[in-house]
């Protein structure tokens, strides 16, 4: 059983590292509870993968400390960490068959042959792998190898954590789904803590109950994928999930509010004194394009744009307009009326969120 | 990959075939003419159909020369690719030392045969060679012009010194070719030092030692300038390998009839071989 | 550690001949025939001064740089294309093209020393450094094809494609995109070609009488009325091999990735 636990951990590719830019992952404090369905999402290079390594011990973190179950595993090598990892491209042992290949865990540790028999029985039977048993692993198609690449991790009894690197890379669209869905009920069925490693929202959102997206080399948001969507706590976050990404425009502080050109945003005074304290002048203003509100006509809560761009996706059109100098995006549903050059919007007060120096800025105590 | 039926991919075929063609049919039907007749001068010859063929193939001396020149391509087939995998995994990674390993293993490969034959012939001469004179000072007896078996085991060890290297590098780059992940789910799996090898980097190493052995093989069964250096054929024709007969067949004491009929077999044997071996470890590898 | 030291056992194995070699060429022939000595007690540069002044030895050199650089050249301007059409297409006897043109790698050169000449002779081709280089394209030419067959193999098809709706012609596409595509393979090929080319002396001596003579078939002259000229033959010997190392450190980068054949 494992709870994984990163203490001030940080990792440098560099020998003496100067500033932030020098490392992979910047100082973090973050724990993986036991059983729980987590996924690491971030952009190509923001240092997911070298979390990853470091959690399956293929890497030694330069500083902090990672532990499992409470205990202090920053140089134990990946094979005495009772942890199993699937990567992006399926590792497999070409020559073995596929019976072989699950029961290799269990003979380099001397597992006695009737129970490796039995074991990789069972395992074969959950992952479907049964009827190719006999074949030779080379034949198997991408998303075959990958199973039986993860059937390698869930032979082993002392195995309590899965790492997944992208896993899906290689498969086949109409499979993806499948395997996910597999990977799921592998979940709900063995009490094995998953880290499912990827770039892809929707992937993310499926498989884990909890995300923690990544951005350059620390971990700007844990949440549930709704929390997430909602209330992204920082502007990548905003950016990066959601299919376009949050709008965000820069405002000014006034006395009673935000600025923004000649359009005030009211805010209470308590926000606008927290904002104060921290001094600075990047102030961004965030909203979904799913919360814009698009009226039908010419509204006097309403401002008035100019409709740049419409596209049908099928079900839902997304309009982009000219919100003085900043161009955004709003939802319009299926049976809404499309604007035609002009448009009429507003900001319902509940979704408009402030960002200080990019991260979220709440009302504190409120 | 899938390829696309086109006949007039011929065309890029065509300068190959005329400049092979060019070297390899016309001589080789001059040999198969010369094969089949009893050659006196350039005007007078005599068709002779099979004989020189039945005469060669009972001919007792040759018969041992080709036990020998079998026996000399698997022995050192048996050295050179358990060594020149083990050099290639010993060999580094990545920075300047692999650089420089690179270049250290490879030098022996481009060094001229007859210059290869030299060395050695200087290098073991009790006299003047390192080798020849350390032994002689330790007290034993060696001496490749008098002793056949000095003179095969120095020819052995020629051969691997010369030779070694071409497996090395093949192997050394099949292993750079192997992705990282391999060797990390081998150590997540606790696979031992010999497992990875037998079931990682061995299986990836099927392609290139294919390629390795054949080279070697066909190469080893022409072998003609270096044991010519280093012995001369000797002592008396211990060494005499199967391109030196024939050439002496055919240059030296000019009985191109024999020698003709004997070139044929001599290739096709190589052929043959070549063939059975590719084709075996072709279908090995495919059946499932 | 223990890896380490058989690696420098072996290294030492390989480079302790060579250094015999070079150790004797910078000896007098006096030296080399008295006691044994382990480096030069006299260092002298006479063999190599020898060498490089008369041009019936150096010329030698020029001679096998010449027909070794047009057999590279040759080899690799047929080799390209046919390598190309065997590894995108089918086409009537293409397999059996292909094992042919293999066999020919398989001719030991002593079958074909006689007719070789006879035929070389009879076009005008004896003694000629094309000659040679031709000679040496019966073996070099199948195995360019066979190697580059491989790397090209491992290049996807969709490329080829892309560049055909892009509008490229065939000959365009193939120089300006394909080629610098398998630039490892080129490397390694030429590798090989200068390395059996470079190395092979029955062809090389049967073909030549004194215009085109290579340096390896000179070096049976130390042999004078006073025996040997061991100290000549050995800078002659070191001499054989610089070319080599100069080759092998241009292709060093690509040995390491591509000396696979691009077959893993």
């Amino acid at each position: 059983m494992a709870q994984i636990t990163l203490k001030a951990l940080a990792h440098s590719y560099e020998r003496n590292p100067q500033s932030n830019g020098d490392y992979a992952i910047r100082r973090m404090d973050h724990v993986w509870e036991q059983g729980g369905a987590y996924a690491l999402l971030g952009p190509s290079g923001c240092g997911k993968s070298t979390l990853l390594n470091i959690i399956s011990g293929l890497l030694e973190p330069s500083d902090g400390e990672i532990l499992f179950d409470g205990v202090k595993v920053n140089s134990l090598p990946p094979e005495e960490r009772n942890i199993a990892q699937v990567f992006q491209f399926p590792v497999i042992y070409d020559t073995m068959t596929v019976f072989d290949n699950l029961a290799f865990p269990l003979r380099n540790m001397k597992v006695p042959e009737h129970k490796i028999q039995s074991k990789v029985h069972e395992v074969a039977d959950i992952l479907e792998l049964t009827p190719l048993l006999k074949r030779k692993a080379k034949n198997l198609t991408a998303d075959e190898k990958q199973k039986v690449s993860m059937g390698r991790g869930l032979v082993r009894d002392d195995v309590s954590a899965i790492l997944f690197d992208e896993p899906l890379t290689v498969i086949d669209p109409q499979l993806k789904w499948k395997l996910r869905r597999k990977l799921k009920q592998i979940h709900e069925q063995f009490n094995l803590t998953m880290i499912y490693v990827t770039h892809d929202q929707l992937e993310a959102a499926t498989f884990a109950d909890k995300i923690a997206v990544m951005y350059e080399g620390q971990v700007v948001q844990f949440g549930s994928p709704h929390e997430l969507f909602e209330n992204p706590s920082h502007t990548f976050v905003g950016y990066f999930i959601g299919s376009p990404g949050m709008n965000f425009f820069e405002v000014t502080t006034s006395d009673s509010g935000f600025r923004y050109h000649d359009i005030e945003f009211p805010a209470s005074r308590k926000l606008l004194q927290q904002i104060d304290d921290i001094g600075t002048d990047n102030i961004k203003l965030g909203i979904r394009p799913e919360f814009v509100h698009v009226w039908d006509n010419k509204n006097s809560e309403a401002f008035e744009v100019d409709v740049i761009d419409i596209e049908d996706l099928g079900t839902y059109h997304i309009m982009s307009f000219q919100f003085k100098d900043t161009v955004m995006k709003a939802r319009l549903h299926e049976d809404q009326k499309i604007p035609t050059s002009k448009a009429w919007i507003s900001f319902p007060e509940q979704w408009v969120k402030v960002y200080v120096n990019e991260f979220l800025v709440e009302v504190e105590g409120d | 990959m899938i390829k696309t039926e086109n006949n007039k991919a011929w065309f890029l075929v065509l300068p190959v075939f005329a400049l092979v063609a060019f070297s390899a049919i016309i001589p080789l039907m001059t040999v198969v003419n010369y094969s089949v007749q009893d050659v006196f001068d350039a005007h007078t010859r005599y068709f002779v159909g099979t004989e020189w063929f039945t005469k060669m193939l009972n001919d007792p001396a040759l018969q041992s020369a080709l036990l020998k020149q079998f026996g000399f391509s698997f022995t050192i087939l048996l050295i050179e690719v358990p060594l020149g995998i083990g050099i290639a995994l010993l060999m580094p990674k990545r920075g300047w030392s692999a650089s420089l390993c690179l270049v250290l293993v490879s030098l022996p490969l481009l060094i001229p045969l007859n210059v290869v034959g030299t060395i050695w012939q200087i290098f073991t001469r009790g006299d003047i060679g390192l080798m020849g004179w350390t032994l002689r000072e330790m007290g034993v007896s060696y001496n490749i012009s008098r002793n056949a078996v000095d003179a095969w085991a120095t020819i052995i060890l020629m051969d691997v010194w010369h030779w070694t290297p071409l497996i090395a590098l093949l192997c050394y780059s099949g292993l750079r070719a192997i992705p990282e992940a391999y060797y990390q789910a081998a150590r997540i799996d606790r696979a031992s030092r010999w497992a990875v090898f037998r079931h990682i980097q061995l299986p990836k190493l099927t392609n290139v030692l294919i390629i390795g052995v054949l080279l070697r093989f066909m190469d080893s069964f022409m072998i003609y300038a270096e044991p010519f250096v280093l012995t001369g054929g000797g002592p008396g024709s211990s060494t005499t390998f199967l391109s030196q007969w024939l050439t002496t067949m055919a240059v030296g004491q000019f009985d191109l009839g024999p020698a003709a009929a004997f070139s044929l077999i001599y290739f096709l044997i190589i052929l043959a071989v070549s063939w059975v071996f590719y084709t075996a470890i072709m279908n090995s590898q495919k059946e499932k | 550690m223990k890896s380490r030291i058989a690696l420098i056992v072996y290294i030492l194995f390989i480079l302790l001949p060579i250094y015999w070699l070079l150790n004797m060429s910078f000896k007098t022939n006096e030296e080399i025939l008295g006691t044994l000595t382990f480096w030069p007690q006299n260092f002298t540069f006479d063999n190599y001064i020898k060498i490089l002044t008369d041009p019936s030895w150096y010329k030698g050199y020029i001679n096998s740089m010449i027909y070794v650089s047009l057999n590279m050249v040759i080899s690799l301007c047929v080799a390209l294309p046919a390598a190309y059409a065997f590894s995108r297409y089918k086409f009537l006897g293409d397999k059996h093209m292909f094992f042919w043109l293999l066999s020919n790698k398989m001719a030991p050169p002593a079958v074909f020393v006689l007719p070789f000449f006879q035929l070389y002779s009879s076009v005008g081709l004896f003694d000629t450094h094309l000659g040679v280089a031709l000679a040496h394209c019966l073996f070099n030419v199948p195995l360019a094809v066979w190697i580059l067959e491989g790397f090209m193999s491992s290049v996807p098809k969709e490329i080829d494609e892309t560049a055909y709706i892009d509008g490229y012609s065939f000959p365009r596409f193939f120089t300006k995109i394909f080629i610098p595509l398998i630039g490892s393979g080129i490397g390694v090929t030429a590798f090989f070609l200068f390395m059996f080319s470079w190395i092979e002396l029955l062809l090389a001596r049967t073909l030549t009488a004194t215009n085109a003579q290579p340096i390896q078939a000179i070096m049976t002259r130390t042999v004078g009325a006073s025996g040997i000229d061991w100290g000549v033959l050995a800078a002659a010997g070191v001499l054989t091999i610089v070319p080599g190392i100069f080759v092998i450190y241009f292709v060093r980068n690509h040995v390491a990735k591509g000396f696979a054949l691009g077959r893993t």
